[in-house]
């Protein structure tokens, strides 16, 4: 079976504070990381492969350093890794960013199952999957939670807002998976000897026969206008007192609020 | 296409090296430098210069006659033959936008046929129109068949706005529609405007975890199309004795749409009140310390008719199921009042639930982060605050 998962190298926004003076975000000794999501993507598909033989490939669409999130995933296990880069797809917003991956993934070639991250989580948009398997003319399944494969036919467990989904389809499809799914392996000591001698291709626009309007800012329907850091709730208090005071005096808050 | 600075406007204040979300500009010799390798033209610099020393180029490209399209929809998204509440959201927000720009508001209905009777909801929250496609096949959703009747709607009605709910559902939807026919796509928006002067849809929406804002617009493509997060905008006030056009599409079912089978539905029984609809919630973290304390947290979330949320500490030891998880890797909140006990308050929780009205939190830690975005704040053992607030309101209640 041939895997495609497609993953993306994230601010760590763990770390990522805002100043309170300035309001701004402090971005110092903040590092890129595979976007947590993806991470259990890849595992996913290690799994699966490791149940059902086949290959797994990684693929990320951004900047030349973004190799490092690419070798970090074959220290993993990830039989080969492909960094699609170009500044062509510089400014590509949900819609160009599907389409390159999209594209990216006909190049490589016959596949079976590809698998995303349910989200970035700086964009948090969640369109990226949907739009690579439209693309790719093939059914999608969001949110997964579980997934089985027996004789072709994938099982899906999907977590929605109360309730699972258990759907079947036939493959090939996309799945983008929630974090719940898996927890993601370590690295082997193996695997980083591996990766640090991998060599990882890069391909350009050119090379995944993207045309050319479809790519980067000339590709993509949206653009953001204004950013900003949202205006600080304020307003906070800490309560005194005793217990008992500082019960009555939070139960009085709410009631004047007429919140509950 | 590209990003220059202007040498001779930027003065080196360096207003634009923290607005850069990637880190990109770094300022040497007193001028402005960008990173080409990290910056990928989000158009985060330019609104942060006040010497508008920061250009970002573009190429306009795609030129489709936008007077061509009229009108605002909404996608009714409905469970088991009900609209979804956010449905309510979007019309009451939808209409703002329709008087603005003086256009209709219409509503697209998809299901079975037992869907039929919320045309009338659907009216009398503000639709002037409701699209409704009816067959066996729609009663519940699956992407394929609804993306397809969907996108040839837009492409015969040509609507200039559709709003979907960013639910499981909604975010599912739409982000296949937009692929499918090259229209722009924000996600989760929290703010929706019109600009008077280009009649375009201004959406802002959070990203990096809530802790920046973005106003994002669609200039070329038609629709310019929003998933909206649930909670953030008023329901629509009914107005029982409203009329409106109903308007049957028969939909084309393609058996090629019907390759993804739902076998199973399966309730989450531990689930009194559905998080995402609530109106209050009260969440548990590690400060309970076991399993069987979450009894508190659901004991207070009784008696204010409350749902129970969770940190993700607490999903993953097993002590809750997923689905009560509040935070960037379960479900984003926006409830009136968010009660947290026993949560420190990290970044990722704070993702989930920061943009709710009233938060209060009970934690015995002063330094919790939690307590930064705390409306009201109660330093204390929960074990002891929460069983005589849950006493105290039950008191007042009634």
């Amino acid at each position: 079976m041939n895997i495609v998962v497609c993953i993306k190298q994230v601010p760590g926004t763990t770390q990522v504070k805002i100043n309170p003076e300035t309001n701004t975000l402090i971005r110092e000794g903040v590092e890129s990381i595979v976007n947590p999501f993806d991470e259990n993507a890849i595992e996913a598909a290690l799994q699966l492969r490791d149940k059902h033989g086949g290959k797994v490939t990684v693929i990320t669409m951004g900047p030349p350093q973004a190799v490092n999130a690419l070798k970090d995933t074959i220290a993993l296990g990830v039989d080969e890794a492909i960094l699609v880069s170009d500044r062509a797809f510089a400014g590509s917003d949900t819609w160009a960013t599907s389409y390159t991956l999209a594209s990216t993934i006909k190049k490589i070639g016959a596949f079976d199952l590809i698998i995303c991250g349910k989200q970035a989580i700086d964009g948090d948009t969640a369109q990226v999957g949907p739009g690579v398997s439209e693309f790719l003319k093939i059914p999608q399944v969001t949110f997964a939670v579980g997934v089985e494969i027996n004789n072709g036919v994938m099982k899906v467990n999907r977590l929605l807002e109360d309730t699972n989904e258990i759907v079947e389809v036939k493959l090939p499809a996309l799945i983008t998976v929630v974090k719940q799914m898996n927890t993601p392996r370590m690295p082997s000591f193996k695997g980083k000897i591996k990766a640090k001698s991998a060599v990882i291709p890069q391909w350009g626009a050119k090379d995944i026969n993207a045309e050319d309007n479809c790519i980067g800012q000339k590709g993509s329907p949206t653009s953001v206008v204004k950013i900003f850091t949202p205006p600080p709730k304020g307003g906070g208090e800490i309560l005194h007192g005793s217990v008992d005071e500082m019960v009555d005096a939070l139960v009085k808050k709410l009631r004047d609020r007429k919140v509950c | 296409m590209g990003i220059r600075v202007i040498n001779e406007k930027c003065i080196g204040c360096k207003l634009c090296v923290p607005a850069c979300p990637l880190g990109a500009i770094r300022v040497e010799n007193k001028k402005a430098i960008v990173d080409l390798d990290k910056c990928n033209l989000c158009g985060a610099c330019p609104s942060s210069c006040k010497f508008k020393a920061i250009e970002i180029t573009k190429e306009d490209v795609h030129v489709v006659d936008k007077s061509l399209y009229k009108g605002i929809w909404v996608f009714a998204e409905q469970y088991e033959g009900d609209v979804h509440p956010v449905v309510l959201e979007l019309l009451g927000e939808g209409k703002k936008l329709a008087n603005d720009l003086g256009v209709e508001l219409c509503a697209i209905l998809l299901g079975d046929s037992s869907i039929e009777k919320e045309t009338k909801k659907l009216i009398e929250h503000g639709a002037d129109k409701v699209y409704v496609a009816t067959a066996p096949e729609l009663k519940h959703y699956t992407t394929l068949p609804y993306s397809t009747i969907i996108s040839d709607m837009i492409r015969q009605y040509k609507p200039e706005i559709v709003l979907f709910g960013a639910t499981t559902t909604g975010r599912d939807l739409a982000s296949r529609i937009a692929a499918r026919i090259n229209a722009g796509l924000t996600a989760d928006c929290t703010g929706l405007a019109i600009d008077k002067e280009t009649r375009l849809l201004q959406q802002t929406r959070p990203a990096f975890g809530g802790n920046i804002m973005a106003t994002i617009i669609c200039k070329n493509h038609r629709p310019q199309m929003s998933t909206v997060r649930p909670k953030v905008f008023k329901k629509a006030v009914p107005d029982h004795g409203r009329k409106g056009q109903v308007i049957k599409v028969a939909p084309k079912i393609d058996q090629d749409d019907l390759l993804v089978k739902i076998v199973d539905i399966i309730k989450d029984a531990t689930l009194k009140v559905n998080l995402a609809e609530a109106e209050i919630i009260v969440s548990g973290g590690r400060g309970l310390q076991a399993p069987e304390n979450f009894k508190l947290v659901e004991e207070l979330a009784e008696v204010i008719g409350g749902a129970v949320g969770a940190s993700r500490a607490t999903v993953d030891a097993g002590w809750i199921s997923s689905h009560h998880q509040v935070g960037q890797t379960g479900k984003t909140v926006c409830p009136k009042l968010y009660i947290a006990v026993g949560i420190s308050g990290a970044i990722q929780h704070l993702a989930g639930m920061g943009s709710s009205d009233i938060i209060v939190a009970i934690n015995k830690d002063p330094d919790a982060p939690i307590f930064k975005v705390a409306t009201y704040g109660i330093v204390g053992d929960l074990f002891e605050v929460v069983p005589k607030l849950t006493r105290k309101l039950k008191e007042v209640r009634g």
